[in-house]
Formats: structure tokens, sequence, C-alpha cells
């Protein structure tokens, strides 16, 4: 059984961070990192005022990015049949869905934090203010990986489910944004605590939730 | 191979708001093999869901024992993938790998082929390889001869022989003739409502 489920972690893997033609995790990054090179254009090369809205742009740009590789997370597998196949073989919705997220969190948290060194040059953010950036994407992007599965299965097989997706992705993302970005403001540790408790239940409800829809969606 | 055994007792299945069909019951054990006919649309696709386990039944109940396994029209082989990398996916998955199979199905000669360019009918003898890897007791087959030519029909005949030879179970769901010594049919359209 550990077995299945590691060979599962290592095909997720394959395809979300690797991707072959289906862009893999680069697509994201590459985003990632044209906002952050576009807001300065945008704004002017007011120095002050891009170290002040920098890091909220930064975490805008990061749930952005999270969106992108939404329809390639659940839809393909349940389309064809693999998620049948897997229940045949007494391998759980919950347990896939787990690995789905772990394997989406690595093809775009770690990027995205490295992205964000760039990304904080470009938009002049100071040490400090790119400490509590990355401390708090590491709280936050689990957290946005599993709202991504979760969104993801939900909206798989209906018409037109990816932009679907994304419009529902924005509203449950806004406590993470708001604490994430929130810390920033205050400078303090209580803000990133908050985006990693966030993170914590959301990972908690995903497998559950999002392997009843993946049940629901077989019918 | 452990014994197996299928059991449905008096099953009803439901699209949206019509009944296709009710009151079916079946009992296979080892060795027997069942072929279902039925019209396109009475729910032949349905039945073999419900008896996986996949789709509820609307009335009655499915006793299975044994592992299942499913071949119905989705592969379930990433069609970006190589054909040797998908099955070798599986073949991970079912700790069963049988490279004599792979060359009596013909598909030896494909493992450097993306599943995307395969024929129907080479996908659908992909899937056979996935199923006979793994070492389901009970095959639940949906249209398993579906855009195969003569001799991949006769060779499936003899796949679903040796299988239920060796103690295994087979339901058929198919709209065309399957020989088989030994098995059993039914007639779907009887209990279409």
């Amino acid at each position: 059984m550990s077995g299945a489920l590691l060979s599962i972690l290592k095909r997720d893997l394959g395809l979300l961070l690797l991707g072959g033609r289906r862009g893999g995790a680069t697509l994201p990054l590459l985003f990632f990192l044209a906002v952050a090179m576009l807001f300065p254009f945008a704004v002017g090369p007011d120095a002050p005022l891009l170290a002040r809205t920098g890091g909220g742009v930064i975490w805008v740009a990061a749930l952005l990015a999270a969106i992108l590789p939404l329809d390639r997370l659940i839809e393909p597998d349940l389309e064809q049949g693999m998620f049948d196949q897997w229940a045949l073989r007494g391998i759980g919705e919950e347990a896939v869905i787990a690995l789905r997220v772990l394997a989406h969190w690595l093809s775009f948290g770690p990027p995205l934090m490295l992205a964000a060194l760039p990304a904080a040059a470009l938009l002049g953010l100071d040490a400090a203010h790119l400490r509590t950036v990355e401390l708090g994407l590491l709280a936050g992007t689990p957290g946005l990986a599993a709202i991504g599965v979760m969104v993801a299965a939900l909206t798989a097989g209906l018409r037109g489910g990816a932009a679907l997706a994304g419009m529902l992705v924005i509203p449950l993302a806004v406590p993470l944004l708001i604490f994430g970005a929130g810390s920033l403001a205050s400078g303090g540790s209580s803000g990133i605590a908050l985006t990693g408790a966030v993170s914590l239940v959301l990972l908690a409800i995903t497998p559950f939730a999002a392997g009843a829809a993946v049940r629901a969606a077989r019918g | 191979m452990q014994a197996c055994r299928l059991v449905a007792t008096d099953l009803a299945c439901r699209r949206g708001d019509r009944v296709l069909f009710a009151g079916l019951s079946l009992d296979l054990g080892p060795g027997a093999a069942c072929q279902v006919t039925a019209a396109n649309g009475i729910g032949k696709s349905s039945l073999i869901r419900i008896l996986a386990g996949l789709a509820p039944a609307w009335a009655g109940s499915v006793t299975r024992e044994g592992m299942a396994g499913l071949l119905d029209e989705r592969p379930a082989l990433d069609p970006h993938q190589p054909l040797g990398k998908a099955l070798a996916f599986w073949h991970a998955v079912d700790d069963g790998h049988d490279p004599v199979m792979l060359a009596r199905l013909g598909l030896d000669d494909l493992l450097d082929v993306p599943v995307r360019y395969l024929s129907t009918g080479q996908k659908k003898r992909a899937a056979l390889a996935r199923l006979i890897g793994q070492q389901a007791q009970i095959w639940l087959l949906d249209e398993p001869l579906n855009g195969l030519d003569t001799a991949a029909v006769a060779l499936v005949e003899t796949l679903v022989a040796d299988h239920c030879a060796s103690g295994g179970l087979c339901v058929i769901a198919s709209h065309q003739p399957f020989a088989l010594p030994g098995l059993q049919r039914l007639d779907l359209m009887a209990l279409a409502l």
C-alpha cells in the first residue's frame, strides 16, 4: 500500500513539477515574476512607495500564480478514470488528495519562495521585509495549495470549471492574504502565526472535502 | 487465486429521474462468466459501475469477495506519457509486471509511443495489460471488444477463458457476440422499465 502511495506521489510530482508538455512549475513562476516586474512600470519609480506596497504585490502575485495550474490538478485524472482505478485497488480518495496537495505545494511553494528573491529586488524591499515575506509565504503557500486542490476537485467536470475555479479560490484565500500580507504592516510574527494556522486548518479539511467532491463527481 | 464471488440482489439503477432497470439478481462464483446484453442506453455501463462499487445502486445490494478490476472506455493511462511509462506506473502500484503478456497483447513495439497517439484498439489492449497486471479476481469488462480487430477479439476471449479457468470470474457488458464456453447470458432488456 505504501509502495503504491509512493508511486502515486512520484507520478504527481512528474506531472506537476516537471510537467512535460503541460508546462509544469515554470509557467506560474514566470507569471509571478512578470507581475513583480510590471508593477514598478505601472506605479512609477517611486522607491518608498514600491518598498511600502511591494510585499503586498508579492502576495497577490503568489495567489494568482497558484490559480494557474488548477485545471490540471484533478480534472484530467477524473476524466481518464484514474480515480476509479485507485478506488478499485482500495486506495482512498483522501490519500490521493493528500498526496496531490503535497505535490502541488512542492511544485509552486518553494519555487515561488525562490522567485520572491528577485521579485523583492525589483520592488526594492529591504532585508527585514523580505524575511517577513519569505516566512509568510512558507506559512501561507501550503494553505493556497490546499485551497487549489479543494476547488479543483469541486469544479472538476463542470463546464467552464477552470474559470469558475479561479473565482472560487479568491474569496477562500482572503484570510491567508489578510494575515500574510498583514504581517508586513505590523512587522510582527503574529500575522505569520495566524497565516500558518489558516494553512493548517485548510490542510486538515482538504483531503476530506476534495475526496467527497471526487466521489460525487464520479457518480 | 483466492476464492471470489460476486452477488447482486434485486438491483435497480436510476439515472436522473428515469429508472433504467430493476430486479436484477446475479450470483457468480469462481470460474463463472456472464455476458450482459442490452440495447444502448439500458444501463449496461451503469450496471458495471454499480457492480464495481463505483456508483450507488438505487435499490438492492452488491457483495464482492475479492478485488475487482474494471476495463471501460477510459484506459486510465496518462495520454502524454509513452505507453511503457504509463503502464510502469500501474505496474508499480500493482506490483505486477509481465513482459510476456505485453508481447502477447502486441504492445512490446509500442512502448515508446505516447498513449494519445495509440489507436482505439491499441488503447484497449494497453488497458487490458493494466487489468491483467492488477491480478484482480473479479473482472468487470465494459464493451471490451470495441475497436478490436478479429485477432484481438479472439485474444480477449482466450484471456477471459484463462482468467476463469484459473478461478477468476468475469462480467462482460457487450452488445457484440462473445465466444466463451459456459458463458451465462443476462438480457438487461427483460428487466428494463
